[in-house]
């Protein structure tokens, strides 16, 4: 088929949830949850899987370095 | 094909850089720190620099830098990373050293400091981030401080009869005979990011190669001291910050 499709792993614990990574993201992949983690930031999460292509947009932009990107070709 | 066949090894494109440590940074969520420490940490891994980069931390939210970034590192005195650095590469020439500095470090108290050792043409890199804030005492006005814009210490916004103007250090590093590239940038964006990246790539490539002293101003978001959402500090960057702070390179000698 040779589409792309991507995932994305997030550090929850890590994630401060300053949400920058929601609006870089161009597919909307990725959303703020109502859930807080051991530091009491709500963090993001996937929630929109099978749109997300491995851009590395939420990465790139996550002044923490809590997401992970993979990539695959299928 | 399911999330568990994507996410192997094989098909990792990125992850935090592994220079990066898992000590939890304590900027606020936002902060466009974390952005420039990340980039650093890539920088110096792609460059293969991690047993030659001694970076020089600052006096400011930034001085923690140590503990996030494994290289070696010194904490010097308020203002006086320029000053630091510069003995430091000489004694140490074949290694990478650079500055990490806010705008109150550099732009205030060691603008005597900053100015001559990029005149003297240092081999060394100058990473000055701009947030026209004192963030770490409180949201404090500072020497980039925008016109009109209110802080802690100027209420009713600041104000050239009783404040002076803002202070760019940029444009007066690139009059400097000493100095081999000088640049503006910012992280907002992922362009921006990726511009940022290889403007600092440029700079520490630079000064390993002795061209003389780099600055690389990164214009940036203090999302506390300014009272807004992390988002909303983006967006009043690129409103605010940008016009009056053109990004760009200010000096690239060949």
């Amino acid at each position: 088929m040779g589409k792309i499709k991507g995932a994305i792993v997030v550090n929850t614990d890590r994630c401060k949830g300053c949400n920058l990574c929601v609006v870089a993201c161009p597919f909307k992949v990725i959303a703020l949850t109502k859930e807080v983690n051991v530091r009491g930031y709500n963090y993001v999460q996937p929630v929109l899987e099978d749109a997300c292509t491995g851009c590395c947009s939420c990465a790139t932009v996550c002044p923490d370095g809590c997401i992970t990107v993979y990539r695959v070709k299928e | 094909m399911t999330r568990n066949e994507i996410i192997k090894p094989e098909n990792l494109v990125y992850k935090k850089p592994t220079l990066m440590n898992d000590n939890h940074m304590h900027y606020c969520p936002g902060c466009s720190h974390g952005v420039v420490h990340k980039l650093v940490a890539e920088i110096i891994e792609e460059m293969g620099l991690r047993e030659k980069a001694i970076g020089i931390s600052p006096v400011g939210c930034a001085v923690f830098i140590y503990n996030y970034i494994d290289i070696d590192w010194q904490e010097a005195a308020h203002g006086r990373a320029p000053a630091l650095a510069t003995a430091i590469k000489r004694l140490w020439p074949d290694r990478l050293v650079f500055t990490y500095q806010g705008d109150g470090d550099l732009a205030c108290i060691g603008t005597a400091e900053t100015i001559h050792a990029l005149n003297r043409g240092e081999n060394i890199t100058i990473i000055f981030i701009n947030n026209a804030i004192y963030g770490m005492t409180g949201g404090q006005m500072a020497p980039t401080t925008l016109m009109g814009m209110k802080t802690a210490t100027c209420p009713y916004g600041r104000d050239p009869q009783l404040h002076g103007y803002p202070l760019k250090i940029a444009d007066i590093a690139a009059q400097l005979e000493g100095t081999a590239y000088v640049t503006r940038q910012s992280v907002d964006t992922v362009s921006a990011i990726n511009k940022t990246k290889r403007a600092i790539r440029h700079a520490f490539e630079n000064s390993m190669e002795g061209k003389g002293s780099n600055l690389v101003e990164v214009v940036s978001t203090c999302n506390s001291g300014w009272k807004m959402s992390p988002v909303k500090a983006n967006q009043w960057m690129k409103e605010n910050m940008v016009p009056f702070y053109p990004l760009g390179d200010l000096k690239d000698k060949k």
